[in-house]
């Protein structure tokens, strides 16, 4: 299945390759002019590269290249090594208790060489479907967008933080570098080449999470880099074990075998795992907060951890009707249920949306591990709901951040009233991520029918989950949108970068709930129907969440052409109202300005207790899936 | 009669009473008087109430306080003065920090004498001030101000 | 068509409805108290009377949330009756409730925060058991229509006894009965302020009484669907009865501490909802 359309087979190469050249331009460029100029042209290229290549083959068969190129697999090969033998040269920063780090990545890498000794060699060493497309797109725009935020904003982290050192030519590479490690990734339909790319995402993020070289940052991005390390070695393992029993590399033939690939499919399906941060590798993730925002945005909603789920995701009709399937899906409801109930005790707005992010990740991963089509359909719009409305709110929450000095939610109080524009786009990001009729929660409700269908316990899981979900979004919303009760200080305008990126998210938040069908029917339907052998999955319900939608916009239009007169009351404060706008009280020492914090419940959640229970339920199901593959 | 005096919502405060008319109101809602059979509710915010109750004298500690809870209450709205010393500071008239009876603070529409007031005069004074109340939502009575000083 | 006409029959009758259960509420408890209570029509004149009287808001945001909360509770209920999704009804439920919660947000006064917390406390201790009740239906009849549900052949309640016991559970908490009424009560005259809707005044919190009507009426027929294949006769007395003993309860505990609510309540649905859910699914097999 070739395609003859000369610049159409080119194009995926191009795409890997084109991150790298602002990449090298950026660093070497010094001044913010040129700096500008380059990421720019880079993110819009890239952008417009993947939106050319998903326009040219969203429709249609994948496109498969198939060519045999002796001297890139070689060259492919000698890179992994390369990042392998960087990562063990910067494990001489490690301390005592991080002894295990160096030894995973030396055994990694012997695995690593066992296989190149094995010569793995694929017929089709680059395929792209649907799923590769979205991820692609994903990748290229909502990527694209974080690196032009990061302009301005790490010219004023620079300015907030004199006491780290100016090495934003390093950082905006390795943006770069990141994005095209991914295209990598979702192109790759050589394992090898696949894992390679996988190395560099995990070096790409240990570099970017220590960016500030404190000793916190420091420990988390060794940290990252440890736990990514034993989900490299399981993947280097799987492409092993293939090469052992002289079976084919091939990702597409690989999730084409069924039963027979369960195995490798069961390595990999860990290795996502980790990359994808589920319990019990959770930690890493939040640990990666330490870095700029940028960082966060671009590990959260379009790489690293999407590398993970589009892992497990791809093996998903292999894992359909598995028991270890189920018990990976359950690893997945069980990070979700967890990490949902440790982020009501959060107060700082980044550890919400790590915890989200882990959450919805597990919420895909269930998908992946019950594999049905109408799971993997849900699983897909997870993935492209996430990517959007999770970029759209680390990049808000670092504005905020940025202007008022805090990321605590509770001193977002008012943020409508303050500035307004910025208000809007974070409650869009925020009901993008739990409301109807909005984008996710119309994949939650699929995933709700695709797992009663198999087995009542990971619906049971995601109704427990939902819960708190919708308590802790919530409450966030409740505070952005009440009137300010004390002055609050005057929250600057946003710059002409961080707009860029800002308003592009959050019309892509509203275009995606509007046009969710569409992206059904013109590229996740199409990848079911391949993968399931003609399976149909048309988005249900799509009237009432029309009717829904239509009537909230109809309720905002008739707010602001006929908003309510009446008189205005002050707040009532049992009658002891003080002040000309009566927003304070008289008590006992003199005027106070009342102030009313969220509830975190920490007793009743608590966050150390609730991650330890879902690890070790995780541990649990982890080595009971590995047991009922090698049984 | 009309819809306002069908579903009188009742906020009550308790100036500087003695507790005595208090009592007494409380126990208009008991099972021996229960005025929830003419829709009465006490519901303990400005913000809900159409009829405010007060016993007792301002004081200086609390004339903001009843200040604020008269102009927090949406109109229409009338003020019941309930018991000798809301009408006219009782025995606490003459004391260095009592201001006097309700009217000296906000327009009050019915005064109801006793000490401590009875539950009939209670009921006989709501149901008065539903009269107010009445010709006040038609427009047909003075609406006053917070600080305003008309008596109906 | 049917289901149009459902929809529409709801979206004018349940307000009917609600009011009349409201006012027979309130007179079966004023009874139970050794009164005689209001005349059954009085949350009518309550609702008319709030309707007619001057706005007075902190901010006019709180009339759009309030009016999203009656224009979504009534979408939920549209959806139901007019035999849609269960599911969908549910979320509908809660994106009703989001919205009141925000109105509750919205003046940033100190009452109406702590009521829009606990309100948000129960939102969080029901959720799970409406969820594994509309999980239940589809199990026990392969469809999360509520028109399939409905005309399946077999009581819902005969498969499902624990879900049906774990939703009367909640729907304690979805009416605001004590011992589980944390953000409000909904007999007035057992607050001190009136939590969740302190801040609502006027035409304002009439919306918010209506809304709660149409919430009523939905949460009935919820109840309704598990008996349904008894007959229409048995089913209603059976709802009589459920209304009924809520109203009991009401009258005869005290409010519980949150903490109690959302420990009982999710424990209620994993014991009874959750373990009648993975009894189903094993005994079919």
């Amino acid at each position: 299945m070739t395609n003859d359309n000369g610049l159409s087979y080119l194009l995926p190469g191009i795409l890997i390759v084109l991150p790298l050249v602002p990449a090298l331009l950026l660093a070497v460029v010094r001044g913010q002019a040129m700096r500008s100029a380059v990421v720019w042209t880079g993110a819009l290229a890239v952008a417009a590269g993947s939106v050319w290549l998903a326009a040219g083959h969203l429709s249609g068969p994948p496109l498969a290249l198939a060519f045999d190129l002796p001297w890139l697999d070689r060259a492919v090969a000698g890179a992994g090594l390369l990042v392998s033998l960087y990562m063990l040269f910067a494990c001489r920063g490690i301390v005592k208790r991080e002894w295990w780090i160096p030894v995973l990545i030396v055994a990694q890498t012997v695995v690593m060489v066992l296989v190149e000794v094995a010569g793995p060699r694929a017929e089709r060493p680059i395929v792209i479907d649907q799923l590769s497309l979205v991820m692609a797109l994903i990748i290229g725009i909502v990527g694209g967008l974080i690196c032009i935020y990061a302009l301005t904003y790490m010219e004023d982290y620079h300015r907030h933080h004199p006491e780290v050192s100016d090495r934003k030519p390093l950082f905006f590479f390795l943006l770069f570098a990141f994005l095209s490690a991914m295209f990598g990734i979702v192109f790759s339909n050589h394992l090898g080449w696949m894992h390679c790319c996988w190395e560099v995402t995990t070096l790409c993020s240990f570099l970017l999470i220590g960016y500030s070289r404190t000793e916190e940052a420091r420990r988390n991005a060794f940290r990252a880099m440890g736990f990514n390390a034993v989900g490299g070695l399981s993947f280097g393992v799987a492409i092993w074990w293939q090469l052992h029993n002289g079976r084919a590399i091939e990702l597409d033939s690989m999730a084409a075998m069924g039963s027979a690939a369960l195995v490798p499919a069961v390595l990999i399906g860990f290795a996502g795992l980790t990359k994808s941060a589920q319990l019990p590798f959770s930690s890493w993730l939040l640990g990666a907060m330490v870095a700029p925002t940028p960082v966060s945005a671009l590990l959260h909603s379009s790489t690293m951890v999407k590398a993970g789920v589009f892992a497990v995701l791809k093996f998903a009709p292999v894992f359909h009707g598995h028991t270890a399937g189920y018990l990976i899906a359950l690893v997945g409801g069980a990070t979700f249920l967890a990490t949902s109930l440790a982020a009501i005790s959060m107060s700082n707005a980044k550890l919400v949306l790590a915890y989200s992010t882990i959450a919805n990740l597990g919420l895909v991963v269930a998908c992946a591990g019950v594999g049905s089509p109408e799971a993997v359909w849900a699983g897909m719009m997870l993935i492209i709901f996430h990517a959007i409305s999770k970029g759209l709110l680390f990049l808000a929450v670092g504005a905020v951040e940025h202007r008022t000095g805090s990321r605590d939610i509770e001193d977002m109080e008012g943020l409508l009233a303050t500035r307004r524009a910025l208000g809007i786009v974070m409650i869009v990001g925020i009901i993008g991520m739990f409301l109807a009729p909005f984008g996710m929660l119309v994949a939650k409700w699929t995933c709700l029918k695709a797992f009663v269908e198999v087995n009542p316990l990971l619906a049971i899981l995601l109704a427990y989950g939902s819960a708190p979900t919708l308590f802790f979004w919530t409450k966030w919303l409740g505070k952005v949108i009440s009137v300010p009760g004390a002055a609050r200080p005057a929250v600057g305008p946003l710059s002409a970068n961080e707009w860029a990126a800002v308003g592009t998210l959050a019309v892509l938040t509203v275009c995606a709930c509007v046009l969710f069908p569409l992206v059904s029917d013109y590229a996740v339907a199409p990848y079911l129907a391949r993968q399931y052998a003609g399976a149909m999955v048309a988005p249900a319900g799509v009237g009432i969440m029309a009717l829904m939608l239509g009537l909230l916009v109809l309720a905002i239009m008739a707010f602001i052409f006929y908003p309510p007169r009446g008189q205005v009351s002050a707040r009532y404060l049992a009658g002891a109202n003080m002040g000309a706008a009566g927003n304070t009280f008289r008590g006992p020492l003199g005027e106070v300005t009342p102030a009313s914090r969220n509830y975190y419940l920490m007793g009743f959640f608590p966050e150390g207790k609730i991650i330890l229970g879902g690890s070790l339920a995780s541990i649990a199901l982890m080595i009971v899936a590995l047991a009922a593959v090698l049984r | 009669m009309g819809i306002m005096s069908k579903s009188p919502w009742i906020l009550h405060y308790d100036g500087s009473s003695c507790n005595g008319c208090d009592i007494e109101v409380l126990a208009c809602l008991t099972p021996l008087y229960d005025v929830e059979r003419f829709g009465i509710v006490n519901t303990g915010n400005p913000k809900h109430a159409d009829i405010l109750l007060i016993t007792g004298a301002v004081n200086e500690q609390n004339k903001e306080v009843v200040t604020n809870l008269y102009a927090q209450m949406p109109d229409p709205k009338v003020v019941v003065a309930l018991g000798t010393c809301a009408t006219s500071g009782g025995i606490f008239r003459e004391c260095y920090n009592v201001q006097g009876g309700i009217d000296t603070t906000i327009p009050v529409d019915v005064y109801v004498p006793g000490c401590a007031v009875r539950p009939e005069a209670i009921i006989e004074g709501v149901v008065k001030a539903l009269g107010v109340l009445e010709l006040r939502a038609a427009g047909k009575a003075q609406t006053h101000t917070p600080t305003g000083k008309v008596k109906a | 068509m049917t289901g149009l006409v459902g929809a529409v029959a709801f979206v004018v009758l349940a307000p009917v409805v609600g009011g009349l259960i409201a006012g027979l509420d309130r007179i079966l408890s004023a009874r139970l108290q050794a009164r005689v209570g209001p005349p059954v029509l009085q949350p009518f004149w309550d609702v008319l009377k709030l309707l007619s009287k001057r706005r007075a808001l902190v901010t006019v945001f709180q009339e759009y949330y309030a009016g999203c909360f009656l224009l979504f509770a009534i979408v939920a209920g549209a959806i139901f009756f007019g035999g849609g999704d269960l599911l969908l009804t549910v979320f509908s439920l809660a994106l009703a409730g989001v919205f009141l919660v925000l109105g509750a947000y919205a003046p940033n006064s100190p009452y109406s925060t702590i009521g829009a917390e606990r309100e948000l406390l129960q939102m969080m201790a029901y959720e799970p058991m409406l969820l594994i009740a509309a999980l239940g239906c589809f199990m026990a009849t392969g469809s999360f229509h509520v028109d399939a549900i409905y005309a399946h052949p077999t009581a819902l309640v005969g498969r499902l006894p624990g879900v049906f016991l774990g939703l009367l559970f909640v729907l304690t908490i979805k009416l605001r009965k004590s011992p589980f009424d944390l953000s409000a009560s909904h007999h007035a005259h057992q607050e001190l302020v009136r939590g969740l809707t302190t801040e609502f005044s006027g035409p304002t919190l009439a919306l918010v009484e209506v809304g709660h009507w149409y919430e009523t009426v939905l949460l009935l027929g919820l109840v309704y669907l598990f008996l349904a294949a008894l007959g229409p006769w048995v089913a209603l007395a059976g709802v009589v009865v459920v209304y009924a003993l809520e109203v009991l309860a009401d009258n005869i505990f005290a409010r519980l501490t949150w903490r109690v609510t959302v420990a009982s309540a999710w424990t209620v649905a994993a014991i009874l909802g959750a373990t009648n859910l993975l009894a189903v699914h094993y005994l079919k097999q």
